[in-house]
C-alpha cells in the first residue's frame, strides 16, 4: 500500500489543494454551525439546510440575471429572503410537530428538501449555472509559494468572520445567553417573560439565512446548481457527528479542520478524498461516541 | 399473535391477488414493487419494532445488488448463489454498520447510518468492479437451481414473489416470536428491559443485521429483475425513498411498508413524467404524512378491516407522542448550544 503513495508533490500543487480544502472547510464550518444553532433550540436536524444553501445561491443568480443586482447586495438580500422562507417553514410546519419525536422533524425537513430540490431540478436541470466573481475580487496575488485567487481569500476571511461573529453572539451577548437558557429550560425562560416561540422561529430563520449566505459565497466557486445542496449536506452531517452537535466552537473548528484534511487527502491519496471524512467519523465514533466536542450523554 | 378470521381472509385474498396479478399488470412493475416492498419491510423491522430510524438502508440494498450482479456476470454463478453472496455481504455490512451505529440513538443514529451509506456510495463510484457511472449492465438471469429459466417473465415473477414471501415470513415470524417481544420491550422502555436481564445492545444489533440481510435480499433480487446494478441503488435518495414508503404505509404495521412500496413504485412508473417531479411529489407526501398522517395508510385502515382494535402490533400509544412508534430515548440526547 505504501508503495502506491506518491512522493511529496510539488509545492504549488500542495498549497493549491490545501486552499481548496480550506475553502470546503469554510463551507462545512458555516453549514454545520447553522445546523448546530438550529439543533440547539429546536432539537431537530435540519435536512432542508442543503436546500436553503442552494436557495441562497439561486437567489443571487436570480437577482443578477433578472434584476441586474450584483454580488454585494445579493450577499445581504439572499440571506434575508431565505431567512423569511425559513421563518415561514418554522411557523407553518415545524411548530406543529415540535411536541413529537424529533425524528419527525428530520423526516419533515427531508421531505421539504426533496420538494424544493425537485422543483429547481425541473426548472433548471442538474447542470450548473455560471455566476461570475464580482470585479472587485477578480485576479490573484502571488504569495511567493503559490498564487492565491483573491475571491478565495475573501471567502475564507468572511466565513471565518461570520463564524466568529455567530460564536460571539451566542456565547458572549445577552441575546445569546437567553438563547442558551431557552435551550436548557424553555419553560423557565418563558416564565421570565421571554417569548420563546418567537425566539425559536427567529433562530430557525437565522440558521436558514446563514446557509443562504454560504450559498451566495459558494455561487462563483461551485456554480449554481439544484444539486449543490444535497451534495454537501451529507458531508456536513458527518462533520456534525464528528464535532458533536452541542458545541458552536466545535462545529466551526471541525468544519475547517475536516476541509483541510480532505484537501490533504486529495494530495496524497486522491481515491480516498471523498470518503476520508466518513472514515474519520467512524474512528471518532469508536473512540468518543459523543463527538470530539460533544458532551457524553 | 394469533390471526383472527378477518385477518386470515385478508391474507388469503392478498395471496390470490399476488398470484393472479401478472396476468393483469406488467410483470416487471410488480417485480420491482415486490422488491421495494421487501426492502421497506426490512427497514420497517428496524424502525417500527426497535425504534431505530436508519437513513442509510440503500447501502445494503445497493451493495447486495452489486455483489449479485458481479458474481452472476463475471464469475458465472447461478442466480441462487449470486443472491446468497449478495445477502451475505449485506449481512456482514449490517454487522459492522450496526455495531458502529447503535452506539448512538435517535437523530444521531439516523445521521451515522446516512454517513456510513455515503461512504459506500463513494466507494461504489470509485471501485473498479462496480462500473462507476455505468453500473454493471446486462446481468444474465440464468436458470434457478439449473431448472427454471428466469428469462421467462412469469417464472421470474413467481420467483420474485417467492423471495418476497420468504422474506416477509421471516419478518412476521421474528416479530411474533419471543425475540420479537423482547425487541418491542426494548423500544418501549430500554432501561427496564435491561434491568430484566436482556442485553439490549445485543438484540438491537441482531435486528440490524437481520434488517440489512433482508434489504440485501431485496437488492439482489432487484439486480436480477432489472439485470443491472447502478449507483441509484446505493444513493441516499433511495434510503429516503424507503423511509417514505414505510411512513406512507404505516410505520410499525406488518403490511404498511408493502402498501407504501406499491404506491410509491406505481407513482414512479405511471404518474410522474420526469424524475424531478417524482422527487417533488415524494417530498410533498413526506411533509403531508408527517404533519397529518403519521399512522400511515395501513395504520389507519387496519383496525377497521380486521376488527382488531389497537393490536399489539400497532405501536403503543403514548399520549404526548401521537401514535409515534419512534423511540422515546431521543429526548435524552439534547445537548445545549454552548
Amino acid at each position: 500500500m505504501l508503495a502506491h503513495l506518491p512522493a511529496m508533490p510539488p509545492a504549488p500543487l500542495f498549497f493549491a489543494q490545501l486552499l481548496v480544502g480550506l475553502i470546503n472547510g469554510a463551507f462545512y464550518a458555516m453549514l454545520s454551525l447553522g445546523l448546530a444553532v438550529i439543533f440547539g433550540l429546536l432539537n431537530i436536524i435540519n435536512f432542508t439546510h442543503g436546500a436553503q444553501y442552494m436557495l441562497g445561491a439561486f437567489c443571487a443568480w436570480f437577482l443578477l440575471t433578472r434584476f441586474g443586482i450584483g454580488y454585494w447586495p445579493a450577499l445581504v438580500i439572499a440571506p434575508i429572503a431565505v431567512g423569511i422562507v425559513g421563518v415561514a417553514i418554522e411557523r407553518l410546519f415545524l411548530r406543529r410537530i415540535a411536541r413529537l419525536d424529533h425524528l419527525y422533524g428530520l423526516l419533515l425537513t427531508f421531505g421539504l428538501a426533496l420538494a424544493i430540490e425537485g422543483i429547481f431540478r425541473q426548472e433548471y436541470g442538474s447542470s450548473g449555472l455560471p455566476y461570475s466573481i464580482p470585479p472587485e475580487l477578480e485576479g490573484a496575488t502571488n504569495l511567493g509559494f503559490m498564487f492565491l485567487p483573491i475571491y478565495r481569500a475573501w471567502v475564507i476571511a468572511i466565513s471565518a468572520l461570520v463564524c466568529g461573529a455567530t460564536w460571539f453572539v451566542i456565547e458572549r451577548t445577552r441575546l445569546g445567553a437567553t438563547l442558551r437558557a431557552a435551550t436548557e429550560n424553555p419553560a423557565l425562560v418563558r416564565a421570565f417573560g421571554i417569548d420563546v416561540p418567537r425566539l425559536v422561529t427567529l433562530t430557525y430563520g437565522a440558521g436558514a439565512g446563514l446557509a443562504a449566505f454560504a450559498g451566495v459565497l459558494a455561487a462563483p466557486i461551485y456554480q449554481v446548481s439544484p444539486l449543490m445542496g444535497s451534495g454537501i449536506i451529507t458531508v456536513v452531517f458527518a462533520v456534525v457527528v464528528i464535532g458533536g452537535m452541542g458545541s458552536i466552537l466545535g462545529a466551526i473548528i471541525s468544519g475547517f479542520a475536516l476541509g483541510l484534511i480532505e484537501g490533504l487527502t486529495k494530495v496524497f491519496y486522491p481515491e480516498a478524498s471523498n470518503t476520508v471524512i466518513f472514515v474519520i467519523m467512524v474512528i471518532v465514533l469508536l473512540i468518543k461516541p459523543a463527538g470530539l466536542f460533544g458532551r457524553a450523554s | 399473535m394469533r390471526w383472527n378470521r378477518a385477518e386470515r381472509l385478508w391474507a388469503a385474498g392478498l395471496l390470490v391477488l399476488a398470484i393472479a396479478a401478472p396476468f393483469f399488470l406488467y410483470p416487471v412493475f410488480l417485480e420491482q414493487a415486490l422488491c421495494m416492498a421487501l426492502f421497506a419491510c426490512a427497514f420497517n423491522l428496524l424502525v417500527g419494532y426497535v425504534g431505530l430510524l436508519s437513513f442509510g438502508h440503500a447501502a445494503f440494498l445497493g451493495s447486495a445488488a452489486y455483489v449479485t450482479a458481479y458474481t452472476v456476470k463475471a464469475w458465472g454463478l447461478p442466480p441462487e448463489l449470486g443472491i446468497v453472496a449478495g445477502v451475505a455481504v449485506a449481512a456482514l455490512m449490517g454487522l459492522v454498520f450496526g455495531w458502529l451505529a447503535i452506539r448512538r440513538q435517535g437523530i444521531y443514529f439516523a445521521m451515522i447510518t446516512l454517513a456510513l451509506a455515503q461512504m459506500v456510495y463513494f466507494f461504489a463510484v470509485e471501485a473498479p468492479f462496480t462500473g462507476g457511472e455505468d453500473g454493471i449492465q446486462a446481468v444474465p438471469r440464468g436458470h434457478l437451481f439449473g431448472l427454471f429459466d428466469l428469462d421467462h417473465p412469469l417464472t421470474m415473477y413467481y420467483f420474485v414473489l417467492a423471495v418476497f414471501l420468504f422474506g416477509f415470513a421471516v419478518i412476521v415470524r421474528a416479530i411474533d416470536s419471543p425475540f420479537g417481544q423482547v425487541i418491542k420491550a426494548i423500544r418501549e422502555n430500554e432501561p427496564r428491559a435491561i434491568s430484566l436481564g436482556y442485553r439490549a445492545e445485543h438484540y438491537k444489533l441482531l435486528v440490524f443485521v437481520l434488517s440489512a440481510a433482508l434489504a440485501g435480499l431485496a437488492g439482489s433480487t432487484k439486480a436480477l429483475v432489472f439485470q443491472f446494478a447502478a449507483l441509484t441503488d446505493v444513493d441516499w435518495t433511495t434510503s429516503g425513498e424507503v423511509v417514505l414508503m414505510t411512513l406512507l404505509g404505516g410505520i410499525g404495521t406488518v403490511l404498511g411498508p408493502v402498501a407504501g412500496a406499491f404506491i410509491v413504485v406505481a407513482m414512479q412508473n405511471y404518474l410522474a413524467q420526469t424524475a424531478s417531479w417524482v422527487t417533488v411529489i415524494e417530498g410533498v407526501i413526506f411533509v403531508a404524512c408527517v404533519l397529518a398522517f403519521r399512522r400511515g395508510i395501513v395504520g389507519v385502515i387496519a383496525p377497521f378491516v380486521t376488527g382488531r382494535r389497537a393490536s399489539a402490533d400497532i405501536p403503543a400509544q403514548r399520549p404526548e407522542v401521537d401514535a409515534a412508534p419512534l423511540p422515546p430515548e431521543t429526548a435524552k440526547e439534547t445537548p445545549p448550544v454552548g
